[in-house]
């Protein structure tokens, strides 16, 4: 119950500009982005125009996907993106997956969905700039009439904050709602005595199984469909603030 | 005393925020049986469909996940409290 309520752990802090707290959050991005870079560099060497091994496969079937989805969704014209939807496909599906091997989902920390949804944002603006120019830009929100200024303005906001609370709030819904179960398991295993202790694990038998099945929906299912949202509302953002005449 | 009054208040307004799950529930119900009935209809639009399905249910998701937000914070990082 501890993990719960409290935001992710402290690991060291940096002794400059009065101390800078390097959290859970971060080691574990940093994890990942090395993991990333060995599995991309194991799975990228030693390629043949026919394919021989299963790895080079599998890394076309990938760079295969991202690019049908950046070409169906957004048209060939954007196809420069496809790096930058890989980069959030790849960072956010592991980043959530995380939590499988015990660590905590780098995605339930509200900064890393708002750094992401951020980037989004200033795309989703340059491209906004660049089709209307800076003045179409600005009368923009004044359209269609002058008085729904401060709508066209909250929507404007809504666009980062939603995407990012939407990433949070599924990532860290699931992470509090199994820490709960957890504990309420806990306690119903004490109270039928089939816990035990040994050194110094606690097993408590009713904890076995059950949050496995929770596990498959809050971690597997959650985690790769809101990396997939995520992408594709950013792909669709984009590519609509670039059509805007 | 206060304290427990506005703890009190508190929880009991975490769980009226969560009533706010209503509405997504039925929106997303609504919008996947709808799916199902047009690829029903034409199943070689599965693909479309179920991708247009899950970026619109993501949307619809959007409240449930604020009043989620909003009951968190009450529980965890109370704003009241600090001001007792």
């Amino acid at each position: 119950m501890d993990s719960i309520g409290q935001g992710p752990k402290v690991v060291f802090t940096i002794p400059i500009f009065g101390g800078i707290e390097v959290t859970e959050t971060i080691v574990i991005g940093w994890g990942i982005i090395v993991a990333v870079l060995l599995l991309s560099l194991w799975l990228t060497s030693d390629l043949k125009k026919i394919p021989e091994k299963k790895r080079q496969i599998v890394a076309e079937m990938f760079v295969d996907f991202v690019n049908n989805t950046v070409k169906n969704t957004m048209g060939p014209a954007f196809m420069s993106f496809a790096p930058y939807i890989a980069m959030l496909l790849v960072y956010a599906v592991l980043g959530a997956l995380v939590s499988l091997i015990g660590l905590r989902p780098m995605t339930a920390d509200f900064n890393t969905t708002l750094t992401w949804a951020l980037m989004t944002f200033v795309l989703i603006t340059y491209f906004k700039i660049k089709t209307n120019g800076f003045g179409g830009y600005l009368k923009s929100f004044a359209a269609p009439i002058p008085v729904m200024l401060p709508l066209n303005l909250l929507s404007e906001v809504a666009t980062p904050l939603s995407m990012a609370f939407r990433m949070f709030g599924n990532v860290s819904g699931g992470m509090v709602i199994t820490t709960l179960l957890y504990g309420a398991l806990g306690s119903l295993s004490r109270l039928l005595h089939v816990s035990f202790s040994l050194g110094v694990f606690d097993i408590n038998l009713a904890q076995m199984f059950i949050p496995a099945m929770l596990s498959i929906y809050f971690d597997l299912f959650s985690g790769c469909i809101q990396a997939y949202i995520f992408a594709t509302l950013t792909m669709v953002y984009v590519s609509s603030a670039a059509e805007e005449s | 005393m206060e304290k427990a009054i506005v703890l009190g208040c508190s929880a009991i307004g975490a769980g009226l925020a969560m009533i706010a799950g209503i509405g997504p529930g039925i929106g997303e119900g609504y919008a996947v049986g709808k799916t199902i009935e047009s690829i029903a209809r034409q199943p070689e639009a599965k693909g479309d469909c179920t991708r247009t399905m899950f970026i619109g249910v993501a949307m619809a998701e959007s409240t449930g996940i604020y009043a989620f937000v909003v009951a968190l914070i009450l529980m965890f990082a109370n704003p009241f409290l600090k001001k007792l």
